[in-house]
């Protein structure tokens, strides 16, 4: 705890750990209902097209955050009418989004002869290096998708839960998803500082499924998943900072780590509980 | 007295296939529809268009004296149970929970939910997962999802296959009660006969097309219909598990 209080009195500090809580508490909450919808590398996807989409942005010189939500969400939606109206399986779909991301980033990238902004912050994330601007637009996003998230809560779990009976019960399910796609679309964008394109769906999808062992309830889920991102980031920042070590790949590995030892308590307490009725 | 349901000449196609062809029938207050048909018969297709899930058909749906496709909100007054679906294990939201998604659109009233869950004796797994009950115990959940906003209509798409026969008989009565004590027009798919003949005043038979709706006396008191029943739906290649008046308390298979 000493250690923290040492390094938090350093502003780019500040700026990181603010940004990594704000970005934490949101992935962990869109990323509940991706991954109960089956849809966990959705954000993985997302993220390898904002890649393109960052590239298209220096490419024809416009600020590369602006197109990376265009492009982003426009693809999202995209490829969520191509779920509805096709049969394509939803992992399938998700395949081309992430592949056509990737193709255009690296097209472009290439035709250009390489940018002058440093590629592997883009790929890998650098939380260190975030801006005042940075720390708003994450904020921002937080003020969008938290109560956006609240306002349609119920609507979305029923969503999850069967969408014929979501439906049934006059909602508007494809007006919601495509809300819900343009949050999740604005996460990710948000969330690349953080941990950078290639890790992105650890945020999603790690803290959520830690959670799933151990909460009983959405509500109480969707809190330990938030307490297991915000230590895991917060951890994972103030480690790599003393031990010199890449912070995205560091909190990630936090993240694993609760997973393993979580799933190891679990099966020891199953096994415990089979021995005590044994026993009885 | 106005009919809570009107079908008008019901066609679908999937596929330029004919799913439903040509279907008319009504459901009064108070009544308790059995549906019967071989699977591919187009029960579950019936219930979508009934639900507004399906839009693109021929003919005409009235739902409480307005068309379907015009007004979806009278779907307020409509409770559905679907076809049993495995919940995972791991889906986070308790019985509480998912019973009170039932509210959507009114205002929570933690009394209703207590009593909707009460009502399928479930009270002792109110903060347990959904996930962590057994499949009839997760189709009571539904059913209590489904009765927490006080409907008029309850539709039931073969609630119980896959249920084990005691659940089944369990939830039956739930049915009954429903029917009688709350005044709750109900309209129920199932392939048990038996359990329709028990339960349903009216019965709708369809393999695609409407064989038979009317009173459950006039079909199953009618061993000619129903043999003429058998011979329709064994033609459109089916699995029908009923017994026959000639079979005494044996279970025939027909496939």
């Amino acid at each position: 705890m000493g250690m923290l209080f040492d390094i938090i009195q350093y502003g780019f500090m500040q700026r990181a750990l603010i940004s990594a809580i704000a970005i934490s508490v949101i992935c962990s909450i869109v990323g509940l209902f991706l991954v109960l919808k089956r849809h966990s590398l959705f954000g993985d996807a997302l993220a390898h097209v904002t890649f393109g989409g960052i590239s298209l942005g220096l490419f024809i010189g416009v600020y590369p955050l602006w197109t990376a939500y265009i492009v982003a969400i426009l693809s999202a939606i995209g490829v969520n009418k191509l779920r509805e109206s096709t049969k394509i399986p939803p992992d399938s779909s998700i395949a081309v989004l992430l592949t056509s991301g990737l193709a255009i980033g690296i097209i472009l990238i290439s035709i250009s002869g390489g940018f002058t902004v440093n590629l592997y912050s883009i790929l890998f994330g650098n939380i260190l290096l975030v801006s005042n601007d940075d720390v708003i637009i994450i904020l921002i996003t937080d003020a969008i998708v938290i109560p956006v998230i609240y306002i349609f809560y119920k609507k979305l779990i029923l969503i999850t839960f069967d969408e014929k009976q979501a439906k049934v019960s006059g909602l508007n399910v494809t007006w919601i998803n495509t809300l819900f796609i343009i949050l999740a679309s604005i996460t990710i964008i948000a969330s690349i500082r953080l941990v950078g394109v290639l890790l992105i769906s650890s945020l999603i999808v790690i803290p959520n499924i830690t959670a799933l062992m151990l909460g009983k309830g959405f509500k109480k889920t969707i809190f330990i998943s938030c307490a297991i991102s915000i230590f895991s980031v917060v951890f994972g920042i103030v480690t790599s900072y003393y031990l010199n070590l890449a912070p995205s790949g560091t909190m990630v590995i936090i993240m694993i780590s609760m997973f393993l030892v979580t799933i190891i308590a679990k099966n020891m307490k199953f096994t415990l509980n089979k021995v005590l009725v044994t026993k009885n | 007295m106005q009919p809570i349901i009107k079908v008008l000449k019901l066609s679908y196609y999937y596929d330029s296939i004919p799913s439903l062809d040509d279907i008319s029938f009504t459901v009064d207050k108070g009544d308790f529809l059995g549906i019967i048909g071989p699977n591919g018969a187009g029960k579950t297709t019936l219930f979508q268009c009934m639900l507004g899930i399906i839009n693109d058909y021929r003919g005409e749906i009235n739902l409480f004296g307005s068309d379907i496709r015009q007004n979806k909100k009278t779907l307020q007054r409509v409770g559905y149970v679907p076809q049993k679906k495995s919940v995972e294990q791991t889906f986070p939201a308790t019985v509480k929970e998912i019973v009170s998604l039932g509210m959507i659109g009114k205002k929570i009233n933690k009394e209703s939910i207590y009593n909707a869950v009460n009502f399928v004796e479930l009270d002792a797994y109110t903060d347990k997962r959904i996930g962590e009950l057994s499949e009839g115990q997760q189709q009571r959940v539904i059913i209590a999802k489904a009765l927490v906003k006080d409907p008029d209509l309850l539709i039931l798409d073969e609630p119980t296959t896959g249920i084990d026969s005691a659940t089944q008989e369990r939830f039956y009565d739930l049915l009954k009660k429903l029917n009688k004590d709350k005044r709750i027009t109900i309209v129920w798919s199932s392939h048990d006969m038996n359990a329709v003949e028990r339960l349903a005043n009216k019965v709708a038979c369809i393999d695609r097309k409407l064989f038979f709706h009317g009173e459950s006396g006039d079909f199953f008191g009618n061993d000619e219909r129903m043999k003429s029943y058998v011979e329709f739906a064994m033609q459109s290649h089916m699995n029908l598990h009923f017994r026959t008046p000639e079979d005494g308390d044996n279970n025939l298979e027909k496939s």
